[in-house]
């Protein structure tokens, strides 16, 4: 049976682009997506960058403007929540007891914030940075805070930090690990954020639990550390990570494991649901077909388009090599392909310049390239492992080699 | 106001009044202009909002850092010698006339 009706859940980045990529390939049917907050479908890179910063407003870090869904005929409902899957009749029952008819489902629900079980997480004070409502109260405390706790030092902690410090705040960063972005980058990297950032001004507490958030009136006033430390603060941001929304999925009979599970056309069991970005697991050929969740931009858009794609009768495996990006400050990290498991790192470039790339390998594998203020090497590092080249490490490590060559050669 | 017209690769064309200070990709995004994607919001991180820019304007137009210039290898459609990223097209009152036009695909 023809696809006609393709309802999508979730209006991040994934949501909003397979909906604009099904009418750009020419999709004649029904484009509901849905959303649960009020906005507009929106970016989330800049929310905890130049919007907190307050440098861009809403109207540009909005997708598109209104008029882009009626001319595209996207039938977006704002602030609906799905609360069930009836799979046998393909019905969406959303919160206010609507129901939804699909012929496609596509499962674009994201991640939420993992919220650790500390006391007094739930004082007044204590902040997140994911969607837009969460940075609007963030923006507001800022201007005011005095005393700022950060508790994780992933991306959003190292970039909520950046734009805290350049307005003077004091920052102390709380990490459980022992050093910043240890899930995602090498130690090299690693070691050098966390140098730039002490000499922006950012305290850090390594290998370090938060014990409890405490405070009178029900306002923060201190976090404790578990070795009994008191970190003064009026303002708490907790970024620890996310959590998959995978409910709905669960609830309705489909598996999960670390994300709804597809296969390598990003199709769950059920061929009339699809799911992707950072709710999905995917075999990952960039992980040797390994099931992997990814929370990037990058992995959500190139996903929604192998989506569209299938809808629209070109169906295709989904092969897009992973790359990631974060801003802190000046630094701009740039990250080609999964380095994870890595067991050798050659850089390129001195780091005391301001400027290298990280060449991570495996067993004498090239599996991802980390560069920290070199944009041209990250273009060519993604052209290089897409196209499943490597270079050896003595190459990666002398400057005089030709990158961009390796990288523009022919396949084969 | 500078004005910027955005053709279309279906020949389309568009006239957009741009503020001095806004992007020739902010704008199109802000009104909607198919064939700019802009995936990465701006940061010259993507190479989705691929421009040609008229020959005898390309220097009308901001000097091309060496992030841009490697993006641009990695573009989806051919590079030309007039191919610039639009994010990074910041507009001055000397671009007013600017004319993009926009390449068959981004992605």
């Amino acid at each position: 049976m023809a696809v006609s009706r393709v309802v999508i859940l979730g209006a991040g980045h994934g949501g909003f682009q397979l909906a604009a990529s099904l009418r750009q390939g020419g999709f004649d049917g029904e484009v509901v997506l849905v959303g649960d907050e009020d906005a507009l479908p929106y970016q989330r890179p800049p929310l905890s960058k130049d919007y907190l910063s307050g440098k861009v407003g809403l109207d540009l870090v909005l997708m598109r403007p209104a008029a882009f869904y009626r001319e595209h005929r996207i039938d977006y409902r704002a602030g609906r929540r799905a609360v069930a899957l009836d799979r046998a009749r393909r019905q969406v029952r959303l919160a206010d007891g609507a129901s939804l008819a699909y012929d496609h489902l596509v499962l674009a629900t994201g991640a939420r914030n993992r919220v650790p079980p500390l006391a007094g997480i739930a004082l007044d004070g204590v902040c997140y940075l994911r969607n837009l409502a969460e940075t609007d109260a963030l923006r507001a405390r800022l201007a005011a805070a005095r005393s700022i706790v950060v508790i994780g030092a992933g991306f959003i902690g190292l970039e909520f930090a950046a734009v805290a410090r350049a307005m003077g705040k004091p920052v102390h960063i709380v990490e459980l690990a022992d050093r910043v972005m240890g899930r995602v980058v090498c130690a090299e990297t690693s070691a050098y954020f966390a140098a730039a950032h002490r000499a922006a001004g950012v305290e850090f507490s390594f290998s370090m639990q938060a014990a409890e958030i405490a405070g009178a009136g029900g306002r923060v006033g201190h976090v404790a550390l578990a070795d009994g430390t008191r970190l003064a603060a009026d303002l708490v941001v907790v970024s620890v990570g996310v959590v998959p929304n995978t409910e709905l999925a669960a609830d309705s009979g489909l598996a999960v494991a670390n994300g709804i599970v597809v296969d390598e056309r990003l199709l769950t069991a059920d061929p009339a649901i699809s799911a992707i970005g950072d709710c999905a697991a995917f075999p990952c050929r960039h992980a040797d077909g390994r099931p992997t969740r990814l929370e990037a931009v990058q992995n959500a858009t190139d996903h929604a388009r192998c989506v569209a794609d299938r809808l629209l009768g070109k169906p295709h495996p989904y092969e897009a090599l992973p790359w990631f990006w974060s801003e802190q400050g000046d630094l701009r990290l740039q990250i080609a392909g999964l380095t994870a498991g890595h067991d050798r790192v050659v850089l390129r470039g001195n780091p005391e310049s301001g400027q290298f790339s990280a060449f991570c390998y495996a067993g004498g594998r090239l599996l991802g390239i980390e560069s920290i203020n070199r944009p041209a090497e990250h273009a060519f590092a993604r052209r290089l492992l897409a196209a499943g080249r490597s270079v050896a490490p003595e190459e990666a490590a002398d400057e005089r080699f030709d990158l961009r060559a390796a990288a523009m050669a022919r396949p084969g | 106001m500078p004005r910027v017209t955005y053709i279309a690769h279906d020949g389309k064309h568009t006239e957009l009044d741009v503020p001095v200070g806004t992007s020739v990709m902010q704008a199109a995004v802000l009104h909607g202009i198919d064939g700019i994607v802009a995936e990465c919001g701006g940061s010259c991180m993507c190479a989705t909002c691929h421009v040609y820019v008229r020959e005898d304007q390309l220097g009308l137009c901001p000097e091309m850092e060496v992030g841009e210039d490697a993006m641009l290898d990695g573009t989806a459609s051919p590079r030309r010698a007039n191919s610039r990223l639009s994010c990074q097209l910041v507009v001055s009152p000397q671009m007013d006339g600017l004319v993009v036009t926009m390449p068959e695909t981004q992605t």
